[in-house]
């Protein structure tokens, strides 16, 4: 079973209108800026914001909720109040579709 | 560095995020956060919104985790104020009598809620909403069902009543001066505010000023009314300004004019002494003039800026102000200061609630207010930190993106 999952044609995805897409069950937020794609989860790690939501500018996606940023390659914190970083995946473009890589996760008991 | 001390006079949000600050630029001398309530730091919006309903535990609104404080080596006091100031020495005095020395000191002690003094007003049954302490006492009265009288048509008040409806109460506003948000919208966003409010079914009596409170033995709450009528309720809910907490800075000898006057770092006239939050008077160029900034972006911001200035870092806090409301399932947002000097055009789709204002002088976009319109909104930001040149047209035209201009 494969880790990397297909989530659609390079050309779905355009500039300013991050796509909000589901792989193996986790969100994720895909940011385009030129020819570069991000993938990250999406799921602000301030509160519950989805960052698919989010204002991208210089490199770096906003938070709806409160303005926070982080760095879409990254995912670290860059302005408060986000804190904590937030997962990235990693994207791969191959004849033109995108694949976002979701590796196997184990529950952690809190 | 290591044997300085820096103390935060306030452990709001501003003094949260200053302690914090603190410690994540580096400084590694002792760091102490004096507030006199006795909750950690945390965040005041949710307070009138999903704190009250019980939507949200009041650990939602806490700045930090439970192991932050010990982590980051912030010696936390709560309940303990600050009595006196004595910037010479820089010493500070505690109300147990205990006396500190620092290397910098920052004022975040925010402010309090303004009491009505009229006949009446220690009666039970009137409620504030400043603290966590405050929202808890109110929450049960509300989750039964009340019948309010809220009196003040500010942000406050309106959240309050919003917030009594959709648990299933009734709410009035009661408003001394012609319209709502008087000190911070402009008209016609008064305007949409009150109907709001009235399709909602809370009606809002506008020009209406409070003379006293009643309660006859056995009786219901009254409240009186400059006019001679008479609103009966459950209970009452001021929101009439927020006093800042600048009396011990004021006796000390900073200059102080309805607040800690600071600079655009933050510094008040001592040099070891800055202020940031709810308690800072400083001078806003997208306002014209020196004022208070009661928002949460403020306290976040100038927080995090007192505290790089204290460890001597170049900082330059010029905010565009961003504040938002919740109102009735409605979220109203506001960026820098619109007013009725300015031309105004608006952006609305033909379906939908939701529309942006964009406020001008000659071509430029200088504020803003949106309803339910996030991310127009922040198109908006935009253009008013670039101060570009606009045509009118293009902002009211639904079919040119925001994002084009």
């Amino acid at each position: 079973m494969s880790t990397w999952h297909d989530i659609g044609a390079f050309n779905d995805f355009v500039e300013d209108e991050p796509s909000a897409v589901s792989a193996d069950g986790v969100s994720i937020a895909i940011f385009r800026v030129g020819d570069e794609l991000f993938a990250l989860h999406d799921l602000c790690t301030h509160e519950t914001a989805p960052l698919s939501e989010g204002f991208v500018e210089d490199g770096c996606v906003e938070c709806p909720l409160h303005q926070g940023l982080f760095d879409l390659r990254t995912g670290e914190a860059r302005k408060a109040p986000c804190e904590k970083p937030v997962q990235t995946y990693p994207l791969r473009v191959e004849a033109g579709r995108v694949a976002v890589q979701v590796l196997p996760r184990i529950a952690l008991a809190e | 560095m290591n044997d300085s001390t820096i103390i935060v006079a306030g452990a709001g949000q501003a003094g949260g995020w200053a302690a914090r600050t603190l410690r994540k630029e580096g400084f590694g001398g002792r760091v102490v956060l004096v507030g006199d309530e006795s909750h950690p730091p945390y965040e005041r919006p949710p307070l009138s919104k999903a704190v009250l309903t019980g939507e949200k535990p009041i650990e939602s609104t806490h700045l930090f985790g439970a192991n932050d404080l010990a982590d980051l080596a912030l010696d936390w006091r709560g309940n303990v104020r600050i009595t006196a100031l004595q910037p010479e020495a820089k010493r500070v005095t505690l109300n147990g009598g205990e006396t500190l020395r620092y290397d910098a000191l920052i004022f975040c002690t925010g402010g309090r809620a303004r009491e009505l003094s009229v006949p009446g007003a220690d009666l039970p049954g009137i409620y504030r909403l400043r603290t966590l302490d405050d929202a808890l006492a109110l929450r049960p009265l509300l989750q039964s069902g009340a019948s309010l009288v809220v009196i003040g048509g500010g942000w406050i008040g309106l959240e309050v009543a919003a917030t009594c409806r959709k648990m299933g109460g009734h709410a009035t506003v009661v408003e001394s001066a012609r319209r709502l948000c008087e000190r911070t919208v402009p008209p016609d966003v008064s305007a949409y505010l009150a109907e709001l409010h009235a399709s909602h079914g809370v009606p809002v009596l506008l020009g209406a000023e409070v003379t006293g409170f009643t309660r006859p033995a056995g009786g219901e709450l009254a409240v009186t009314l400059r006019d001679g009528r008479e609103l009966v309720c459950d209970a009452v809910v001021t929101g009439v300004g927020l006093i800042p907490n600048d009396d011990v800075a004021r006796a000390a000898g900073i200059a102080c004019d309805g607040g800690i006057i600071v600079d655009e770092q933050c510094r008040t006239s001592d040099p070891s002494i800055f202020a940031a939050g709810d308690v800072a008077a400083a001078h806003n160029a997208w306002a014209g003039r020196r004022l208070r900034l009661e928002s949460w972006q403020n306290a976040q911001e100038q927080g995090i800026c007192a505290a790089k200035a204290a460890l001597g870092q170049a900082v330059q806090y010029r905010p565009l102000p961003w504040f938002w409301s919740d109102q009735h399932g409605v979220n109203l947002q506001i960026y820098g200061f619109p007013s009725a000097s300015h031309a105004v055009v608006e952006r609305r789709q033909s379906e939908g609630s939701s529309f942006i204002r964009f406020y001008l002088e000659g071509d430029c976009v200088k504020a803003a207010i949106g309803v339910d319109a996030a991310r127009d909104l922040r198109f908006a930001r935009r253009l008013i930190e670039s101060q570009r040149e606009v045509l009118m047209e293009r902002l009211a035209d639904t079919s040119v993106p925001l994002s084009r201009l």
